[in-house]
């Protein structure tokens, strides 16, 4: 099982839980929504839940729950700029189809 | 793949639902927007790189220009090249011409409807603002990655009614929704998080490029109020570079006038010290002049600090002045301000932040770029609207943004707590019984500016009941409208003699999307004289009810007794002709119908009154009575 980061995603992780001054790290998941069945969660994590795996990646405790481990692993988070717009990508080798809009993907 | 950001633990959005909303500092001399990225709350980038876009919109022969592009056609094409459009928006024109004598704009319409005119036709100011936010707005879209929720556009704290709402045509005119106006002294404040204190007095200084701003506010309980506000609108760092050039001059040798391209040299060169000079003890002073032949080809002089302050004291002690205003009119000493915040790039002159530190007693707050505060807090406000923060970091209202009242007889509104009243807030007023014998009042809450029921929103329907049967408009009910800190509307109703209660709670601050109100409050303007003949006309028809049930209560008791045949016959006819005259429009004919059957039932009244008396008198002696 493995979850890893990019330089880029490693700094921009670290600054914005920094800024936010409180929290125990930062959570990758999955939820079943979306047009093609299940979408991306990335959310700062206060509190950690009993199914929660957490890894150490590049010193950021990357948290992630039991259930949508099985469709992360692997994954690498990147952290990139598309024009004006930038933000975080996620990078699965489980994913085999995403919706046209890419918000979402199935297994 | 679309990009994603952190959330709040529990708030990822749902794919194609990102709540994506942006702050939008529309200011005089420039704008920004900002936009709260995994929670980390930044100023957003043109293509270009630059955070700030100058207010200028330029109308050319089939574009219009925006920002830097607009800002070259300032001094080539002034008459169509608009700056500063936020002092003329919402303003009326004899207003603004005493204001702005100087303009260089050709003005056309009414009075209290100026438009500009352009090549491009006539332009209104907000028309000329949307033309500012849709760029701002594109820019957050691409910026963001999709659709805005929604803005907070910032306006000066001393803003009236109509340049509020103008301000807020703007956004509707450019298609964008807005979540709120935000005062900026408040923002400024919401940015450096002084809004998390629950109370505190607070001093907001402003001095920008050419306007300066002092605020007093205080914060209670998480809802900033605006305790007083002062300044100067011709006063900025604009007058700093004037008094460091006409030095320049002085120092140089030379005398005005000079030639366009030396004064552009001289104030470049001022700008560049007063900035350079804000890091730096000491600056060089470098003119080139086009004539290379001259003995003197250039001149070199060096500028420190010291000679900066002395040159722009006058200034920092103008504002100062103020400054005592604004605390005299706040009834606020100085050393009970708790936190000084500073707002414009000006504010990064150090002589400005020791003068100000001097004044209030304290460190002025200026970790924040000054330039890019008020935008900041804004973008923090506006990620909290848009739904991106749990509900317990829910920023306050501050205003009630409609009207909110109750029905009356005849479906009329009785506004009890005013539109942009500042909240927590609770008012309430006396009603009463509208028949004899009324045990039970309906209660019915509105929010809106109309004059008709069904022309505003109905909040919530509740009952009083428990009322002693007493004569009509004996009884007393206290009605109080209370919205607390949250934005919450709480009615009560209680009957005075018995004390019976009866209470709802509803949530106006959601039941109405900004664009409702932005319609219900213009409809209430398009409609005001309408509405004010309906609600007469209403009130007439009630009247005439009431007369009508009144009078034939008491035919039905005492009619056989005390009438004749023709006696009686004159008034039925005269209630039958009401009857059917209350159920015109015709406010005046309902209105002489009432006189007519009061008139005609007032001999029927005396014996009534007769009768009852010796009815209370029978069978008691005098000294009882």
């Amino acid at each position: 099982m493995s979850i890893s980061m990019t330089p880029a995603a490693t700094e921009r992780v670290k600054l914005f839980l920094a800024n936010r001054g409180k929290g125990v790290g930062l959570r990758l998941g999955v939820k079943t929504t979306g047009c093609s069945g299940l979408a991306y969660v990335l959310e700062f994590v206060d509190s950690l839940n009993d199914d929660d795996e957490v890894f150490n990646v590049d010193d950021v405790n990357i948290i992630v729950d039991g259930k949508s481990l099985v469709h992360l692993d692997g994954t690498q988070l990147d952290f990139v700029k598309e024009g004006l717009n930038e933000g975080f990508k996620f990078t699965n080798p489980n994913a085999k189809g995403e919706c046209g809009c890419g918000e979402s993907f199935n297994v | 793949m679309a990009l994603l950001q952190i959330a709040e633990p529990g708030l990822s959005s749902v794919p194609h639902q990102h709540r994506l909303a942006a702050g939008i500092d529309l200011g005089t001399t420039n704008s920004l927007v900002a936009s709260v990225k995994s929670g980390l709350p930044e100023t957003l980038q043109d293509s270009n790189g630059s955070d700030i876009t100058p207010s200028i919109v330029s109308y050319q022969q089939d574009t219009v220009l925006v920002g830097h592009a607009a800002e070259a056609f300032s001094v080539k094409d002034p008459q169509n090249t608009i700056k500063s459009v936020k002092r003329l928006i919402g303003r009326s024109l004899s207003d603004i011409k005493s204001k702005y004598p100087a303009l260089p704009y050709e003005f056309s319409g009414e009075d209290n409807h100026p438009k500009l005119v352009t090549r491009q036709g006539e332009q209104d100011p907000v028309q000329v603002s949307a033309k500012i936010l849709s760029q701002l707005v594109e820019r957050a879209k691409s910026s963001l990655g999709g659709e805005l929720e929604g803005v907070v556009i910032t306006v000066p704290a001393y803003f009236d009614d109509a340049q509020r709402q103008s301000t807020k045509d703007a956004a509707t005119l450019a298609g964008v929704n807005v979540l709120r106006l935000l005062n900026e002294p408040t923002a400024a404040a919401v940015a450096y998080g002084l809004d998390s204190k629950q109370e505190g007095v607070i001093a907001v200084y402003d001095l920008g490029g050419g306007t300066f701003d002092i605020s007093i506010l205080r914060l209670n309980k998480g809802v900033f109020e605006v305790l007083a506000t002062g300044g100067d609108s011709a006063l900025g760092g604009d007058d700093f570079d004037i008094a460091i050039a006409d030095h320049i001059i002085e120092k140089s040798g030379l005398a005005r006038p000079l030639s366009n391209s030396l004064e552009r040299q001289i104030s470049e060169q001022a700008c560049h010290a007063k900035e350079q000079l804000s890091s730096q003890e000491k600056v060089q002073v470098t003119l080139a002049f086009e004539d290379a032949l001259a003995a003197n080809s250039e001149v070199s002089f060096e500028l420190n600090r010291q000679t900066l302050d002395s040159l722009i004291q006058p200034l920092v002690t103008k504002t100062l002045r103020s400054c005592r205003r604004a605390l005299k009119d706040a009834d606020i000493k100085a050393d009970e301000i708790n936190e000084v915040v500073m707002v414009g790039g000006s504010t990064r002159v150090p002589l400005v932040r020791s003068s100000v530190g001097d004044f209030f007693k304290r460190p002025p707050l200026t970790s924040i770029d000054p330039d890019k505060v008020v935008a900041i807090g804004a973008a923090i406000q506006a990620d909290v609207l848009a739904g991106n923060k749990p509900d317990n970091e829910m920023l306050l209202l501050d205003v009630t943004p409609l009207s909110l009242g109750l029905e009356t007889m005849g479906g009329l509104v009785e506004k009890v707590i005013p539109r942009n009243t500042t909240i927590p807030v609770a008012k309430a007023q006396e009603f009463t019984t509208f028949k004899d014998g009324q045990t039970a009042m309906a209660i019915h809450v509105l929010q809106g500016e109309r004059e008709l029921v069904e022309d505003c929103r109905s909040l919530a329907r509740f009952e009083l009941r428990g009322i002693p049967a007493m004569t009509a408009g004996a009884a007393h009910i206290r009605v109080t409208f209370k919205v607390d800190a949250d934005g919450l509307l709480s009615v009560s109703a209680m009957e005075k003699s018995t004390k019976v209660e009866s209470s709802i709670q509803v949530k106006p601050s959601f039941g109405l999307e900004e664009n409702d109100i932005i319609n219900m409050l213009q409809d209430s303007m398009s409609h005001a004289q309408e509405d004010m003949d309906a609600r007469m006309l209403k009130e007439q028809q009630v009247e005439a009810t009431r007369v009508h049930e009144n009078v034939s209560a008491a035919l039905a008791q005492d009619g056989a007794n005390l009438l004749n045949e023709q006696e009686r016959e004159a008034i039925e006819n005269a209630l039958a002709e009401l009857l059917t005259t209350s159920q015109s429009s015709d406010i005046a004919a309902i209105e002489q119908a009432i006189k007519d059957t009061d008139n005609i039932t007032s001999t029927f009244a005396e014996r009534r009154m007769d009768a009852s008396i010796r009815t209370a008198l029978a069978g008691h002696s005098v000294d009882e009575v």
